[in-house]
């Protein structure tokens, strides 16, 4: 699902902005382990990244909102081992293992682990890019019930083209199926505050997105 | 458990975290007896993001491109292939983008979706970058969250806000603070925070980290 509670852009109310001082990477241990199952179980490649932000975005809101951030990556993470057969509902219930474990096409090493894997999402491009810097652009307003990665704040806005980022791997088909990345040119595109927030808004602010070209339309 | 500010409702505070910590417990076993995960490849990740990864990266790669202007030029043309031309600098992350703050243009990074952020130069993003009032509000509200990190800057300066939505990062470099004629990259390095790279910050002032070297 698209306009679930994760798309926050622009929403009020949320209070300010806490920053903790000498702020350790992980709170408890068991957030540590979390984020290590998490990054060792994508090495698998049974989903993709943007497999794995559904699961979070698919969380019922009041669930997301009351949940910290290593709480939603584990609520995403028992959803999805269990979503992709890796794992059933008795054995989450049992809290052991009661059948041997599927086979795996690919495993993390210790030596992956010490230096972390750095993916690249960049692809062979079937077509050149419809649209060069400077180009003036529309977003679609697409609302899709499915993953995607332009946020709503940013739908049917007229926005100027600042950057060709290469071809990519397609979120919106990625994450429904790992192999079937459909890649796509990616583009920066930036808005003005007033296109976005309307008249009211600061002059001197600018946003921009990362704006994959099915998500823009030439005005 | 200092993390009090990622969750506003205090209710069940202690016994929420104990479920996670059994929970996440169970989880890790169910994983390692169906052979899909090794405890010890676990505990090597955990060890590799504490202590290996981290801005200290990100503060080289911007008091390189404060020093020498050829390196900067290339670091905003190309992030990536600049900084795995350094030597000394473990390679990282492709589609990286580094966007340089002037007088003019002050460049802040958020992602509104969730947490998308230049792990492989700064580290782990800190909660508050995850949190709901940052990503609400940078986009719509980017001087109130500045003043916040106590950031003030003339009215004249453009704001931009870049929203991390693809897996393009973005890493700001700040002005380097005036009196630092002369200084060595190490030295520069002192002076660069994380928060001056995301844009929710500036560099230190000299003064601040005391006589030099």
């Amino acid at each position: 699902m698209s306009n679930t509670i994760h798309d926050m852009g622009g929403m009020q109310g949320f209070g300010p902005v806490l920053s903790e001082p000498h702020e350790p990477p992980f709170h408890a241990a068991w957030e540590g382990r979390v984020y290590a199952m998490q990054r060792a179980l994508g090495y698998s490649g049974l989903w993709t990244i943007d497999g794995g932000r559904a699961s979070l975005e698919t969380l019922p809101p009041l669930e997301y909102l009351a949940a910290s951030y290593y709480e939603r990556w584990f609520l995403g993470l028992e959803k999805r081992v269990v979503a992709h057969g890796l794992v059933g509902r008795d054995e989450i219930a049992a809290g052991r293992s009661l059948r041997p474990g599927l086979r795996l096409n690919r495993k993390m090493t210790a030596a992956d682990a010490r230096r972390l894997p750095l993916p690249n999402y960049e692809r062979a491009a079937a077509a050149p890019p419809l649209f060069k810097p400077g180009d003036v652009v529309c977003t679609r307003n697409l609302n899709p019930a499915t993953h995607t990665r332009l946020p709503r704040y940013a739908r049917g806005r007229r926005g100027t083209v600042e950057a060709v980022r290469g071809c990519h791997v397609y979120p919106d088909s990625a994450a429904l199926d790992p192999g079937n990345e459909h890649p796509q040119w990616l583009y920066t595109v930036v808005f003005s505050g007033r296109e976005l927030w309307g008249d009211d808004a600061d002059p001197a602010i600018r946003v921009s997105i990362e704006a994959f070209e099915p998500y823009l339309t030439a005005t | 458990m200092a993390a009090d500010h990622d969750h506003p409702h205090d209710h069940q505070h202690g016994s929420e975290l104990s479920d996670m910590q059994a929970r996440v417990r169970a989880l890790e076993t169910i994983l390692t007896e169906k052979g899909y995960v090794d405890p010890a490849v676990l505990d090597q990740i955990v060890e590799t993001v504490e202590t290996k990864i981290g801005p200290h990266i990100g503060a080289r790669i911007v008091a390189r491109a404060w020093s020498d202007p050829e390196f900067k030029r290339r670091l905003l043309a190309d992030a990536t292939e600049a900084v795995n031309a350094l030597a000394g600098v473990d390679p990282v992350a492709a589609h990286l983008v580094a966007v340089e703050n002037t007088p003019k243009i002050h460049n802040i990074v958020v992602c509104t979706l969730c947490s998308c952020y230049p792990w492989s130069v700064l580290g782990l993003p800190p909660v508050w970058y995850k949190s709901a009032p940052y990503r609400s509000r940078t986009v719509i509200d980017p001087k109130g969250v500045l003043a916040e990190f106590g950031v003030n800057l003339p009215p004249e300066t453009e704001i931009r806000i870049w929203d991390s939505t693809a897996e393009t990062r973005f890493l700001v470099v700040p002005m380097r603070p005036a009196g630092t004629d002369g200084w060595s990259e190490d030295e520069l390095a002192r002076l660069v925070t994380r928060d001056s790279m995301v844009g929710t910050g500036l560099a230190r002032p000299p003064a601040e980290i005391g006589p030099r070297g």
